[in-house]
Protein backbone atom coordinates (compact mmCIF):
# COMPACT_ATOMS: atom_id res chain seq x y z
CA UNK A 1 0.00 0.00 0.00
CA UNK A 2 1.66 3.21 -1.11
CA UNK A 3 0.99 6.87 0.23
CA UNK A 4 -1.43 7.71 -3.00
CA UNK A 5 -3.37 4.45 -2.05
CA UNK A 6 -3.90 5.74 1.37
CA UNK A 7 -4.68 9.37 0.14
CA UNK A 8 -7.19 7.88 -2.12
CA UNK A 9 -8.85 5.52 0.67
CA UNK A 10 -8.90 8.95 3.17
CA UNK A 11 -10.97 11.23 0.49
CA UNK A 12 -12.59 7.94 -0.50
CA UNK A 13 -13.84 7.68 2.84
CA UNK A 14 -14.31 11.57 3.67
CA UNK A 15 -16.64 11.31 0.29
CA UNK A 16 -18.71 8.33 1.06
CA UNK A 17 -19.20 9.20 4.57
CA UNK A 18 -20.40 13.17 4.06
CA UNK A 19 -22.55 12.26 1.13
CA UNK A 20 -24.13 9.29 3.79
CA UNK A 21 -24.57 12.45 6.41
CA UNK A 22 -25.87 14.63 3.53
CA UNK A 23 -28.98 12.52 2.46
CA UNK A 24 -29.41 11.23 6.35
CA UNK A 25 -29.37 14.68 7.90
CA UNK A 26 -32.68 16.15 9.57
CA UNK A 27 -31.52 19.65 8.77
CA UNK A 28 -32.33 20.61 5.67
CA UNK A 29 -29.53 23.51 5.34
CA UNK A 30 -27.17 20.99 6.82
CA UNK A 31 -27.58 18.97 4.02
CA UNK A 32 -26.25 21.27 1.60
CA UNK A 33 -23.23 21.53 3.54
CA UNK A 34 -22.38 18.02 3.62
CA UNK A 35 -22.88 18.48 0.12
CA UNK A 36 -19.78 20.91 0.11
CA UNK A 37 -17.85 18.22 1.85
CA UNK A 38 -19.08 15.77 -0.33
CA UNK A 39 -18.01 17.21 -3.47
CA UNK A 40 -14.83 18.68 -2.06
CA UNK A 41 -13.41 15.18 -1.42
CA UNK A 42 -14.65 13.73 -4.66
CA UNK A 43 -12.00 16.84 -6.36
CA UNK A 44 -9.87 15.45 -4.09
CA UNK A 45 -10.07 12.04 -5.00
CA UNK A 46 -9.40 13.44 -8.72
CA UNK A 47 -6.26 15.22 -7.70
CA UNK A 48 -4.73 11.83 -6.30
CA UNK A 49 -5.74 10.61 -9.57
CA UNK A 50 -3.62 13.33 -10.88
CA UNK A 51 -6.19 15.04 -13.07
CA UNK A 52 -5.79 18.33 -11.79
CA UNK A 53 -7.79 20.63 -13.63
CA UNK A 54 -11.05 18.56 -13.67
CA UNK A 55 -10.34 18.71 -9.34
CA UNK A 56 -10.18 22.70 -9.87
CA UNK A 57 -13.97 22.62 -12.35
CA UNK A 58 -14.84 20.53 -9.77
CA UNK A 59 -14.73 22.59 -6.69
CA UNK A 60 -15.07 26.33 -8.68
CA UNK A 61 -18.24 25.31 -10.52
CA UNK A 62 -20.01 22.89 -7.91
CA UNK A 63 -18.66 24.49 -4.57
CA UNK A 64 -18.42 27.88 -5.72
CA UNK A 65 -21.43 28.19 -8.08
CA UNK A 66 -24.16 24.99 -7.74
CA UNK A 67 -23.85 24.65 -4.17
CA UNK A 68 -23.63 28.15 -3.24
CA UNK A 69 -26.99 27.84 -5.56
CA UNK A 70 -29.05 25.66 -3.42
CA UNK A 71 -27.53 27.21 -0.47
CA UNK A 72 -29.76 30.79 -2.13
CA UNK A 73 -32.81 28.94 -3.21
CA UNK A 74 -33.08 27.51 0.59
CA UNK A 75 -32.76 30.61 1.87
CA UNK A 76 -35.43 32.38 -0.14
CA UNK A 77 -37.57 29.46 1.38
CA UNK A 78 -38.24 29.23 4.86
CA UNK A 79 -34.57 27.30 5.38
CA UNK A 80 -35.21 26.85 9.22
CA UNK A 81 -32.54 26.33 12.16
CA UNK A 82 -33.11 22.59 13.50
CA UNK A 83 -35.44 19.99 12.27
CA UNK A 84 -38.60 20.08 11.19
CA UNK A 85 -41.55 17.70 11.40
CA UNK A 86 -43.54 18.93 8.13
CA UNK A 87 -40.38 19.03 5.52
CA UNK A 88 -39.17 15.51 7.04
CA UNK A 89 -40.37 12.22 4.74
CA UNK A 90 -42.05 9.27 6.27
CA UNK A 91 -40.41 6.26 8.21
CA UNK A 92 -41.48 3.67 5.23
CA UNK A 93 -39.92 6.50 2.72
CA UNK A 94 -37.13 6.54 4.49
CA UNK A 95 -37.09 2.52 4.86
CA UNK A 96 -37.54 1.98 1.06
CA UNK A 97 -34.59 4.61 0.78
CA UNK A 98 -32.33 3.01 2.48
CA UNK A 99 -33.27 -0.20 0.70
CA UNK A 100 -32.67 1.13 -2.55
CA UNK A 101 -29.79 2.81 -1.34
CA UNK A 102 -28.01 -0.61 0.07
CA UNK A 103 -29.04 -2.01 -3.49
CA UNK A 104 -27.72 0.53 -5.72
CA UNK A 105 -24.66 0.10 -3.35
CA UNK A 106 -24.09 -3.25 -3.33
CA UNK A 107 -24.84 -4.00 -6.98
CA UNK A 108 -22.05 -1.26 -7.99
CA UNK A 109 -19.67 -2.78 -5.31
CA UNK A 110 -20.37 -5.97 -6.74
CA UNK A 111 -19.15 -4.96 -10.24
CA UNK A 112 -16.48 -2.38 -9.33
CA UNK A 113 -14.58 -4.20 -6.95
CA UNK A 114 -12.92 -7.12 -8.62
CA UNK A 115 -11.64 -4.29 -10.82
CA UNK A 116 -10.13 -3.02 -7.88
CA UNK A 117 -6.58 -2.01 -8.08
CA UNK A 118 -3.76 0.35 -6.53
CA UNK A 119 -3.99 3.95 -7.38
CA UNK A 120 -2.46 4.09 -10.83
CA UNK A 121 -1.61 8.07 -11.11
CA UNK A 122 -1.82 9.45 -14.89
CA UNK A 123 -0.54 12.70 -14.69
CA UNK A 124 -3.19 14.79 -17.19
CA UNK A 125 -1.38 17.66 -18.77
CA UNK A 126 -4.19 20.52 -19.63
CA UNK A 127 -3.00 20.67 -23.25
CA UNK A 128 -4.07 16.98 -23.67
CA UNK A 129 -7.23 17.43 -22.32
CA UNK A 130 -8.09 20.20 -23.82
CA UNK A 131 -7.19 18.49 -27.32
CA UNK A 132 -9.31 15.46 -26.61
CA UNK A 133 -12.25 17.78 -25.66
CA UNK A 134 -12.02 19.95 -28.50
CA UNK A 135 -10.71 17.01 -30.75
CA UNK A 136 -12.20 13.91 -30.45
CA UNK A 137 -14.98 15.24 -27.98
CA UNK A 138 -16.04 17.82 -29.61
CA UNK A 139 -19.64 17.17 -31.09
CA UNK A 140 -21.04 15.87 -28.04
CA UNK A 141 -19.34 18.58 -25.92
CA UNK A 142 -21.26 21.09 -28.69
CA UNK A 143 -24.35 19.25 -28.13
CA UNK A 144 -24.46 19.67 -24.62
CA UNK A 145 -23.72 22.99 -24.38
CA UNK A 146 -26.81 23.57 -26.70
CA UNK A 147 -28.48 21.32 -24.07
CA UNK A 148 -27.88 24.11 -21.13
CA UNK A 149 -28.96 26.87 -23.94
CA UNK A 150 -31.94 25.51 -24.59
CA UNK A 151 -32.62 24.80 -20.73
CA UNK A 152 -31.61 28.40 -20.13
CA UNK A 153 -34.05 29.91 -22.89
CA UNK A 154 -36.73 27.32 -21.26
CA UNK A 155 -36.40 28.06 -17.72
CA UNK A 156 -36.43 32.10 -18.82
CA UNK A 157 -39.44 31.06 -20.71
CA UNK A 158 -40.97 29.44 -18.25
CA UNK A 159 -40.76 32.54 -15.88
CA UNK A 160 -41.87 35.00 -18.11
CA UNK A 161 -45.21 33.30 -19.05
CA UNK A 162 -45.79 32.54 -15.56
CA UNK A 163 -45.98 36.26 -14.46
CA UNK A 164 -48.01 36.96 -18.27
CA UNK A 165 -50.67 34.68 -17.43
CA UNK A 166 -52.19 37.09 -15.03
CA UNK A 167 -50.62 35.75 -11.82
CA UNK A 168 -49.02 39.06 -11.21
CA UNK A 169 -52.30 41.10 -12.27
CA UNK A 170 -54.65 38.67 -10.10
CA UNK A 171 -52.70 39.22 -6.72
CA UNK A 172 -53.07 42.94 -7.65
CA UNK A 173 -56.73 42.72 -8.52
CA UNK A 174 -57.28 40.76 -5.32
CA UNK A 175 -55.41 42.73 -3.04
CA UNK A 176 -57.63 45.82 -4.46
CA UNK A 177 -60.53 43.49 -3.87
CA UNK A 178 -59.43 43.03 0.15
CA UNK A 179 -58.63 47.11 0.26
CA UNK A 180 -62.02 48.34 -0.99
CA UNK A 181 -63.64 45.39 1.54
CA UNK A 182 -61.56 46.78 4.50
CA UNK A 183 -62.74 50.78 3.32
CA UNK A 184 -66.26 49.33 3.22
CA UNK A 185 -65.77 48.00 7.23
CA UNK A 186 -64.51 51.40 7.73
CA UNK A 187 -67.24 53.81 6.68
CA UNK B 1 10.12 12.64 1.41
CA UNK B 2 13.50 13.23 2.43
CA UNK B 3 14.09 15.47 6.03
CA UNK B 4 15.56 18.08 3.63
CA UNK B 5 11.90 18.21 1.50
CA UNK B 6 9.91 17.57 4.89
CA UNK B 7 11.71 21.11 6.41
CA UNK B 8 11.28 22.96 3.33
CA UNK B 9 7.95 22.49 3.06
CA UNK B 10 7.44 23.44 6.17
CA UNK B 11 9.21 26.74 5.72
CA UNK B 12 7.20 27.89 2.83
CA UNK B 13 3.89 27.43 4.84
CA UNK B 14 5.73 29.36 7.66
CA UNK B 15 6.59 31.71 5.08
CA UNK B 16 2.97 32.19 3.60
CA UNK B 17 0.99 32.62 6.71
CA UNK B 18 3.51 35.09 7.71
CA UNK B 19 2.73 37.12 4.64
CA UNK B 20 -1.07 36.05 5.10
CA UNK B 21 -0.54 37.91 8.86
CA UNK B 22 1.51 40.79 7.66
CA UNK B 23 -0.30 42.23 4.27
CA UNK B 24 -3.30 42.30 5.55
CA UNK B 25 -2.42 44.89 8.74
CA UNK B 26 -0.67 46.89 6.10
CA UNK B 27 -3.30 46.98 3.68
CA UNK B 28 -5.76 48.19 6.41
CA UNK B 29 -3.06 50.63 8.32
CA UNK B 30 -2.71 51.86 4.41
CA UNK B 31 -6.51 52.22 4.71
CA UNK B 32 -6.77 54.38 7.87
CA UNK B 33 -4.00 56.93 6.24
CA UNK B 34 -5.22 57.12 2.46
CA UNK B 35 -8.85 57.28 3.26
CA UNK B 36 -8.10 60.22 6.45
CA UNK B 37 -6.04 61.74 4.13
CA UNK B 38 -8.54 62.06 1.17
CA UNK B 39 -11.45 62.93 3.65
CA UNK B 40 -9.07 65.72 5.36
CA UNK B 41 -8.37 64.21 8.58
CA UNK B 42 -5.94 62.69 10.83
CA UNK B 43 -6.85 58.81 11.28
CA UNK B 44 -5.10 57.07 13.71
CA UNK B 45 -2.52 59.09 15.67
CA UNK B 46 -1.46 57.69 19.31
CA UNK B 47 -1.35 54.00 18.80
CA UNK B 48 2.17 52.74 18.92
CA UNK B 49 3.36 56.92 18.81
CA UNK B 50 4.70 57.39 14.66
CA UNK B 51 1.47 57.99 13.56
CA UNK B 52 -0.14 55.25 14.98
CA UNK B 53 1.40 52.95 13.08
CA UNK B 54 0.41 49.85 15.89
CA UNK B 55 -3.40 50.75 15.99
CA UNK B 56 -4.35 47.70 14.23
CA UNK B 57 -2.37 45.75 16.86
CA UNK B 58 -4.17 47.49 19.09
CA UNK B 59 -7.40 46.88 17.64
CA UNK B 60 -6.56 42.93 17.59
CA UNK B 61 -5.65 42.73 21.35
CA UNK B 62 -9.24 44.60 22.30
CA UNK B 63 -10.53 42.04 19.70
CA UNK B 64 -9.50 39.06 21.76
CA UNK B 65 -10.25 40.46 24.71
CA UNK B 66 -13.97 40.77 24.04
CA UNK B 67 -16.85 37.69 24.74
CA UNK B 68 -17.31 35.32 22.21
CA UNK B 69 -21.46 35.25 22.39
CA UNK B 70 -23.28 32.52 20.20
CA UNK B 71 -26.78 33.41 19.81
CA UNK B 72 -29.20 31.26 22.02
CA UNK B 73 -31.32 30.43 18.75
CA UNK B 74 -28.36 29.91 16.23
CA UNK B 75 -27.40 27.20 14.70
CA UNK B 76 -23.86 26.75 17.03
CA UNK B 77 -21.74 24.53 14.97
CA UNK B 78 -22.36 26.30 12.07
CA UNK B 79 -21.85 29.73 12.97
CA UNK B 80 -18.54 28.86 14.90
CA UNK B 81 -17.30 27.22 11.96
CA UNK B 82 -18.44 29.97 9.45
CA UNK B 83 -15.06 32.67 9.96
CA UNK B 84 -12.68 29.64 9.67
CA UNK B 85 -14.58 29.06 6.11
CA UNK B 86 -14.52 32.60 5.24
CA UNK B 87 -10.74 33.20 6.07
CA UNK B 88 -8.86 29.71 4.97
CA UNK B 89 -9.54 29.97 1.18
CA UNK B 90 -7.48 33.39 0.54
CA UNK B 91 -4.84 31.87 3.08
CA UNK B 92 -4.63 29.01 0.42
CA UNK B 93 -4.95 31.09 -2.12
CA UNK B 94 -1.64 33.12 -1.25
CA UNK B 95 0.47 30.11 -1.57
CA UNK B 96 0.15 30.18 -5.31
CA UNK B 97 0.54 33.42 -6.38
CA UNK B 98 4.43 34.36 -7.35
CA UNK B 99 5.84 37.43 -6.18
CA UNK B 100 8.87 36.48 -8.99
CA UNK B 101 9.95 32.78 -10.55
CA UNK B 102 11.81 31.55 -7.53
CA UNK B 103 9.82 33.81 -4.83
CA UNK B 104 6.66 31.23 -4.85
CA UNK B 105 5.42 28.81 -2.37
CA UNK B 106 3.85 25.99 -4.41
CA UNK B 107 4.35 26.78 -8.26
CA UNK B 108 0.47 25.08 -9.05
CA UNK B 109 0.52 24.12 -12.77
CA UNK B 110 -2.62 25.59 -13.27
CA UNK B 111 -2.57 28.57 -10.58
CA UNK B 112 -5.02 30.79 -12.54
CA UNK B 113 -7.99 28.18 -12.15
CA UNK B 114 -6.94 27.38 -8.58
CA UNK B 115 -6.89 31.27 -7.32
CA UNK B 116 -10.60 31.78 -9.06
CA UNK B 117 -11.80 27.84 -7.61
CA UNK B 118 -10.39 28.36 -3.97
CA UNK B 119 -11.56 32.17 -3.21
CA UNK B 120 -15.41 31.06 -4.54
CA UNK B 121 -15.34 28.79 -1.60
CA UNK B 122 -14.95 31.74 0.71
CA UNK B 123 -18.12 32.81 0.13
CA UNK B 124 -19.67 29.45 1.55
CA UNK B 125 -18.45 31.25 4.82
CA UNK B 126 -20.59 34.48 4.74
CA UNK B 127 -23.37 32.27 3.66
CA UNK B 128 -23.40 30.03 6.83
CA UNK B 129 -22.30 32.63 8.88
CA UNK B 130 -25.88 34.95 7.97
CA UNK B 131 -28.26 31.52 7.86
CA UNK B 132 -26.95 30.18 11.24
CA UNK B 133 -27.19 33.87 12.72
CA UNK B 134 -30.72 33.46 13.21
CA UNK B 135 -31.23 37.16 12.49
CA UNK B 136 -33.43 38.38 9.78
CA UNK B 137 -30.35 40.84 8.74
CA UNK B 138 -27.75 38.46 8.49
CA UNK B 139 -30.28 36.50 6.31
CA UNK B 140 -30.56 39.59 4.17
CA UNK B 141 -27.13 40.22 3.77
CA UNK B 142 -26.21 36.59 3.36
CA UNK B 143 -28.46 36.85 0.40
CA UNK B 144 -27.52 39.78 -1.48
CA UNK B 145 -23.79 37.91 -1.01
CA UNK B 146 -24.57 34.95 -2.64
CA UNK B 147 -26.46 37.05 -5.47
CA UNK B 148 -23.63 39.17 -5.98
CA UNK B 149 -20.60 36.78 -5.82
CA UNK B 150 -22.57 34.45 -8.32
CA UNK B 151 -23.07 37.47 -10.99
CA UNK B 152 -19.24 38.64 -10.55
CA UNK B 153 -17.92 35.43 -10.65
CA UNK B 154 -18.85 35.05 -14.37
CA UNK B 155 -17.11 37.73 -15.84
CA UNK B 156 -14.17 37.62 -13.32
CA UNK B 157 -13.81 33.75 -14.69
CA UNK B 158 -13.65 35.12 -18.45
CA UNK B 159 -11.60 38.30 -17.95
CA UNK B 160 -8.95 35.83 -16.58
CA UNK B 161 -10.26 33.29 -19.33
CA UNK B 162 -8.80 35.68 -21.93
CA UNK B 163 -5.56 36.13 -20.51
CA UNK B 164 -4.92 32.70 -20.02
CA UNK B 165 -5.59 32.26 -23.63
CA UNK B 166 -3.17 35.55 -24.43
CA UNK B 167 -0.49 33.99 -22.38
CA UNK B 168 -1.34 30.38 -23.85
CA UNK B 169 -0.68 28.59 -20.59
CA UNK B 170 -2.75 28.40 -16.81
CA UNK B 171 0.27 28.54 -14.80
CA UNK B 172 0.57 31.98 -13.02
CA UNK B 173 4.37 32.30 -13.65
CA UNK B 174 4.04 31.36 -17.34
CA UNK B 175 1.10 34.01 -17.58
CA UNK B 176 3.75 36.56 -16.20
CA UNK B 177 6.67 35.43 -18.18
CA UNK B 178 4.28 35.69 -21.46
CA UNK B 179 3.28 39.57 -20.38
CA UNK B 180 4.56 42.50 -22.37
CA UNK B 181 3.67 46.02 -22.47
CA UNK B 182 1.10 45.92 -25.44
CA UNK B 183 -0.73 43.91 -23.50
CA UNK B 184 -1.59 47.10 -21.04
CA UNK B 185 -3.85 48.50 -23.82
CA UNK B 186 -4.74 44.60 -25.95
CA UNK B 187 -6.21 43.09 -22.67
CA UNK B 188 -7.30 46.80 -20.99
CA UNK B 189 -11.07 45.99 -21.12
CA UNK B 190 -10.19 42.66 -19.00
CA UNK B 191 -8.59 44.59 -16.79
CA UNK B 192 -11.26 47.16 -16.09
CA UNK B 193 -13.82 44.22 -15.50
CA UNK B 194 -11.42 42.11 -13.43
CA UNK B 195 -10.96 44.66 -11.23
CA UNK B 196 -14.23 45.80 -10.51
CA UNK B 197 -15.62 42.38 -10.52
CA UNK B 198 -12.59 41.83 -7.72
CA UNK B 199 -13.80 44.62 -5.65
CA UNK B 200 -17.23 43.44 -6.06
CA UNK B 201 -16.54 39.75 -5.17
CA UNK B 202 -14.60 41.03 -1.90
CA UNK B 203 -18.04 43.07 -0.89
CA UNK B 204 -15.53 46.77 -0.72
CA UNK B 205 -17.70 49.69 -1.49
CA UNK B 206 -19.36 50.64 -3.92
CA UNK B 207 -20.03 47.10 -3.83
CA UNK B 208 -20.66 46.99 -0.13
CA UNK B 209 -25.03 46.24 -0.30
CA UNK B 210 -24.04 42.84 1.78
CA UNK B 211 -23.22 44.86 4.58
CA UNK B 212 -25.02 47.88 4.04
CA UNK B 213 -24.79 49.17 7.61
CA UNK B 214 -27.97 51.66 7.07
CA UNK B 215 -29.89 48.93 5.76
CA UNK B 216 -29.17 45.84 7.71
CA UNK B 217 -26.97 46.88 10.29
CA UNK B 218 -23.72 44.65 9.20
CA UNK B 219 -25.28 42.18 6.88
CA UNK B 220 -24.08 38.31 7.60
CA UNK B 221 -21.86 40.08 10.32
CA UNK B 222 -24.22 41.10 12.65
CA UNK B 223 -24.39 38.82 15.45
CA UNK B 224 -20.44 38.22 15.72
CA UNK B 225 -18.18 39.67 17.97
CA UNK B 226 -14.63 39.21 19.39
CA UNK B 227 -12.01 37.22 17.82
CA UNK B 228 -14.86 35.90 14.89
CA UNK B 229 -15.81 38.96 13.37
CA UNK B 230 -11.89 39.78 13.79
CA UNK B 231 -11.55 36.66 11.23
CA UNK B 232 -14.45 38.34 8.90
CA UNK B 233 -12.60 41.37 8.87
CA UNK B 234 -9.00 39.58 8.45
CA UNK B 235 -10.61 37.59 5.53
CA UNK B 236 -11.64 41.07 3.65
CA UNK B 237 -8.40 42.53 3.83
CA UNK B 238 -6.67 39.14 2.98
CA UNK B 239 -9.24 39.19 -0.07
CA UNK B 240 -7.46 42.44 -1.14
CA UNK B 241 -3.91 41.55 -0.79
CA UNK B 242 -5.03 38.52 -3.03
CA UNK B 243 -6.91 40.20 -5.59
CA UNK B 244 -4.39 42.98 -5.59
CA UNK B 245 -1.56 40.08 -6.43
CA UNK B 246 -3.26 38.47 -8.77
CA UNK B 247 -4.28 41.37 -10.73
CA UNK B 248 -0.30 42.21 -10.89
CA UNK B 249 0.73 39.05 -11.98
CA UNK B 250 -2.34 38.59 -14.61
CA UNK B 251 -2.33 42.10 -16.25
CA UNK B 252 1.22 44.13 -14.98
CA UNK B 253 3.50 41.68 -15.47
CA UNK B 254 4.45 41.13 -11.93
CA UNK B 255 8.05 41.06 -11.31
CA UNK B 256 8.74 42.67 -14.52
CA UNK B 257 10.27 45.73 -14.48
CA UNK B 258 14.37 46.99 -14.25
CA UNK B 259 16.41 44.74 -12.27
CA UNK B 260 14.14 42.37 -12.28
CA UNK B 261 16.34 39.46 -11.60
CA UNK B 262 17.36 40.70 -8.34
CA UNK B 263 14.26 42.75 -6.96
CA UNK B 264 11.10 40.77 -9.46
CA UNK B 265 9.88 40.28 -5.63
CA UNK B 266 9.79 43.52 -4.78
CA UNK B 267 8.17 44.95 -7.94
CA UNK B 268 4.94 42.61 -8.03
CA UNK B 269 4.54 43.91 -4.20
CA UNK B 270 4.99 47.60 -5.46
CA UNK B 271 2.51 47.05 -8.46
CA UNK B 272 0.20 45.26 -6.05
CA UNK B 273 0.23 47.81 -3.12
CA UNK B 274 -0.25 50.21 -6.00
CA UNK B 275 -4.02 48.34 -6.50
CA UNK B 276 -4.13 48.07 -3.00
CA UNK B 277 -4.40 51.67 -2.80
CA UNK B 278 -6.87 51.92 -5.73
CA UNK B 279 -9.44 50.27 -4.00
CA UNK B 280 -8.95 51.99 -1.39
CA UNK B 281 -9.79 54.97 -3.10
CA UNK B 282 -12.50 53.31 -5.08
CA UNK B 283 -14.23 52.97 -0.97
CA UNK B 284 -13.70 56.70 -0.58
CA UNK B 285 -14.95 58.05 -3.78
CA UNK B 286 -18.13 56.01 -4.45
CA UNK B 287 -21.58 56.12 -2.98
CA UNK B 288 -22.59 52.56 -2.73
CA UNK B 289 -25.09 50.90 -5.59
CA UNK B 290 -28.16 49.74 -5.34
CA UNK B 291 -29.16 45.86 -5.25
CA UNK B 292 -30.43 46.51 -9.14
CA UNK B 293 -27.93 48.93 -10.28
CA UNK B 294 -25.21 46.25 -8.98
CA UNK B 295 -26.84 43.67 -10.82
CA UNK B 296 -27.58 45.62 -14.18
CA UNK B 297 -23.79 46.57 -14.16
CA UNK B 298 -22.95 42.78 -13.90
CA UNK B 299 -25.24 41.36 -16.57
CA UNK B 300 -25.55 44.20 -18.85
CA UNK B 301 -22.10 45.78 -18.19
CA UNK B 302 -19.17 43.38 -17.16
CA UNK B 303 -20.44 40.36 -19.32
CA UNK B 304 -20.50 41.60 -22.45
CA UNK B 305 -17.36 43.71 -21.94
CA UNK B 306 -15.56 40.30 -20.89
CA UNK B 307 -17.02 38.27 -23.45
CA UNK B 308 -16.01 41.09 -26.43
CA UNK B 309 -12.74 41.04 -24.84
CA UNK B 310 -12.54 36.97 -24.84
CA UNK B 311 -13.19 37.09 -28.50
CA UNK B 312 -10.86 40.17 -29.43
CA UNK B 313 -7.81 38.00 -27.75
CA UNK B 314 -9.12 34.87 -29.38
CA UNK B 315 -9.24 36.75 -32.79
CA UNK B 316 -5.96 37.84 -32.40
CA UNK B 317 -3.70 34.91 -30.91
CA UNK B 318 -5.38 33.32 -33.85
CA UNK B 319 -4.03 35.44 -36.53
CA UNK B 320 -0.82 35.66 -34.60
CA UNK B 321 -0.22 32.54 -34.04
Amino acid sequence: MTGLDLAFAAVGVVAAASGLLAVTTRHVVHAALWLVVCLGSVAGCYLVLGAELVALVQVLVYVGAVVVLVLFALMLTRAPIGPRAEISTSRLHRALAAVLGAGVTVLLASVLLPLAHPVDRHETDTTVLSRELFGTWVWPFEVLSLLLLAALVAALAVSRVGARSGDVRDGAARAEAELRTARGDAS
Amino acid sequence: MTGADALEVVVRAVAVLAAFLVLPLLVGQTEHKVMAHMQGRLGPMYAGGFHGWAQLVADGVKFVQKEDITPAAADKGVFRFAPAVALVPYLVAMAVIPLSPDVVAADAPAGAVFVLAVTAVGILGTLMAGWASANKYSLLGAMRAAAQLLSYELPMVLAVASVCLAAGTLSLTGIAHAWSPWWLLWQLPGAVVFLVSAVAELQRPPFDMPVADSEIVFGAYTEYTGLRFAFFLLSEYAGIVVMSLLFTVLYLGGWQGPLSDQLGWLWTVLKGFCIAVVVIWLRVAWPRLREDQLQRLAWLVLVPLALAQLALTGVWVVLTA
